[in-house]
């Protein structure tokens, strides 16, 4: 693997010469919605809150892959992993993301095997060391992890695997964005969008979103000058009264995106309805197994029905996901939910709003 | 969420960890040169103020670039005893080894303790070796435990830290926990990181002879440089700020860190410390610091504070500001 830097992201000066820019250009109050999970943690561990105009609010949105996940759904992978001769492998935010009555991270105390992987490829490794065994992925994530997936499954066939399948709960982001334009109480000034996953999809896959819903967009990077050029961008585009898609990502993102990747998405995926916690079914905006692959499809191999299971009682993750609360408008916030005691998915996971607003604001 | 079995997160030096220890340990033992929670007990034994620590190292890999479990679990336990301002004197050690364990890969790792007792001029006297059949440990695991002497006039303690003290850090952060991960996960990249496994005492003697004020001596370890700054916070009653852009991280360990989603304030260290001095002596401690060859990169990272008590606040690189909370569990590798 190859190690990035970005020291120029970071420079000082250029994000005191941004910040005050921002702070020219913002006159009225203004709720930008930071669409991605990598970009909430970035602004709270950054400190760019702190330094934004008190009429600038920043609203995290569905961008946490895990806590976009549906209740349902955590349930049945704590489920499967109560299944006899089966080795599930996951990315480790999912470990401690509270199911119903369990978490993954109780079952492997409980001697479950359940292990950490750092790509689907780790998964198809422990695949061919057990033969005698089945090994899950649980595929959760966006259009960023997806490819990787798909290749893995590639592999898989290739090698004529038979005891690796994969729980597909991939989500797409653009129709979330549909669905969050559509939801009469948000209320959204502007989109920062998320940069790794436009670095799959390309700068060209947000057109129709705006031709439909005009509204300021730009494509944001993850440094904290990237941000905050995604953010004046954003206030100037308000301020001149513009509904335009803008880059201030333009050293990863292209208009087409990673053919690539794309091409692995596609040959193996293809789009269904996905519920997402706190906004419900949204249309075409899960990936599922094509066809060709249904046997590596575990939802199949291992009937898997989600049940409609009730999201945790008091838990606002859903309208937090959607940008209409912030964590202090939770009831249960630092009072019974906490990241020892997590309620919803949002306190535990590492892109989660709450646990960035704990960790980062003071618990 | 309460949970009835243990789970990672009980060992891994965060919030977690410490509910623990304040809920079933601390009752358990009950007594008050525990209860100060250092990193090792300060006692009076004859006249003499003595320092005695124990740890018990399990690490996988068992040789990794830097270092072995040998030499960590030695620097270990000599730098806990360092930490309580002692010069490390005698060590005890119990081996746990699993059955079938190759005897080849014993004799490396007691030939690394031995070298690391040499360095940090300490001697082993006591131990003791079982062997528990298969499956019952993995590999091998070594408790140590460590005396030795405070000098007269030395007293040092996260409930000793004052208002304007300067806190110098001996180097760069996250090496060591970093390059564990890395090789465990068998993950390779363009760069081989090392773990900064050392012995700090003789550090700690140069930092005692240089400033006579020295309030607080900690090592880093397991929770890194965030929970053990966030430690001294509880225990002075006292605000913590640092500067980030201060803070040293080797440019790989920190790309390594990012790609991970790992935050290298709460990454394990096995080789650095944190000193708070008043500032008057921090220009000589820094130079006594500078001068170790494990501490050619020591810097100041930031100062004791009225404001904010309990708190450790960092000001970020582009000069926002933001909360560094004390970890709850261990770190997870996240998603994408
Ligand atoms: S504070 Fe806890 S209960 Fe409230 S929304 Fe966040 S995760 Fe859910």
């Amino acid at each position: 693997m190859s190690i990035k830097h970005a020291e120029e992201y970071r420079d000082r000066e250029l994000s005191k010469s941004l910040i005050q820019k921002i702070h020219q250009n913002s006159h009225r109050p203004l709720r930008l919605m930071e669409v991605c999970g990598t970009h909430t943690v970035s602004i709270f561990k950054n400190g760019i809150r702190s330094i934004l105009p008190e009429t600038v609010s920043l609203l995290s949105g569905p961008g946490c892959p895990v806590c976009v996940t549906a209740q349902g759904e955590i349930d049945a992978f704590i489920e499967l992993s109560r299944e006899k001769n089966v080795i599930i492998t996951t990315f480790g935010d999912l470990m401690r993301i509270p199911g119903s009555d369990s978490s993954l991270q109780k079952e492997r105390a409980n001697g479950r095997d359940i292990r950490i992987v750092y790509s689907a490829f780790d998964a198809l490794e422990i695949a061919r060391n057990h033969p005698d065994r089945e090994v899950v992925f649980l595929g959760v994530g966006f259009e960023t992890t997806a490819p990787t997936i798909a290749a893995s499954v590639l592999s898989a066939q290739a090698m004529n695997l038979k005891n690796l399948s994969v729980i597909s709960a991939h989500k797409q982001v653009v129709p979330a964005l549909n669905a969050l334009m559509q939801t009469r109480e948000v209320r959204i000034d502007g989109f920062l969008l998320p940069g790794h996953v436009s670095v799959i999809i390309g700068a060209g896959a947000y057109r129709d979103f705006i031709r439909h819903h005009p509204i300021p967009c730009v494509i944001t990077g993850f440094e904290p000058v990237d941000i905050l050029s995604g953010i004046h961008m954003l206030v100037r585009q308000i301020d001149t009264g513009r509904n335009i898609l803008e880059n201030a990502y333009p050293r990863a993102v292209s208009e087409t995106g990673n053919a690539k990747a794309k091409a692995l998405l596609k040959t193996v995926f293809q789009s269904g309805d996905t519920v997402w916690r706190g906004i419900g079914s949204i249309p075409d905006s899960g990936l599922f197994f094509q066809q060709a692959f249904e046997n590596f499809d575990a939802a199949k191999r291992f009937r898997i029905s989600y049940r409609q299971t009730p999201e945790p009682r008091g838990c606002a993750c859903g309208e937090i996901l959607t940008g209409v609360k912030i964590p202090p408008d939770c009831a249960l916030y630092k009072k019974t939910c906490t990241p020892l005691h997590p309620i919803g998915p949002c306190m535990v996971s590492s892109e989660g709003t709450c646990a960035a607003y704990y960790k980062y604001h003071g618990g | 969420m309460t949970t009835d079995h243990i789970l990672l997160d009980h060992g891994s030096g965060g919030k977690i960890s410490s509910a623990m220890i304040r809920d079933i340990m601390l009752p358990a033992f009950d007594n008050p040169i525990l209860s100060m929670l250092n990193d090792g007990a300060s006692l009076e034994v004859g006249g003499a103020r003595l320092a005695f620590s124990t740890d018990t190292y399990t690490v996988s890999p068992l040789f990794f670039p830097g270092g072995s479990i040998g030499d960590l679990a030695i620097n270990g336990t000599v730098n806990d005893v360092a930490m309580c301002g002692a010069r490390p004197l005698y060590l005890s050690v119990g081996l746990i080894i699993e059955e079938g364990f190759p005897i080849e890969d014993l004799r490396r790792i007691l030939d690394d303790m031995g070298k690391a007792a040499r360095l940090a001029d300490v001697l082993i006297v006591t131990g003791d070796t079982k062997v528990v059949p298969r499956g019952a440990a993995d590999k091998i695991f070594i408790n140590t435990s460590g005396i030795g002497l405070i000098p007269d006039g030395v007293n040092v303690g996260g409930e000793r830290a004052c208002v304007g003290d300067h806190i110098i850090l001996s180097g760069t952060i996250a090496d060591h926990g970093m390059t564990i991960l890395t090789q465990r996960e068998g993950l390779s990249f363009d760069t081989e990181i090392r773990s900064d496994s050392a012995p700090l005492n003789h550090m700690v003697q140069a930092i005692l002879s240089a400033g006579k004020n020295v309030h607080v001596l900690r090592d880093p370890t397991r929770g890194g440089v965030g929970t053990t700054l966030n430690e001294i916070a509880i225990q002075s009653n006292l605000g913590i700020r640092i500067y980030e852009d201060r803070i040293p991280v080797k440019k790989d360990v920190a790309g390594i860190c990012e790609l991970l989603g790992f935050d290298p304030l709460y990454v394990a260290n096995e080789g650095k410390l944190l000193v708070f001095v008043p500032p008057s002596d921090a220009d000589a401690v820094l130079a006594a610091i500078q001068n170790d060859p494990a501490g050619k990169d020591a810097c100041v990272i930031g100062m004791v504070t009225e404001t904010a008590p309990k708190r450790v606040i960092m000001e970020t690189r582009i000069g926002g500001e933001r909360i560094v909370d004390m970890q709850t569990g261990e770190q997870l590798p996240r998603i994408c």
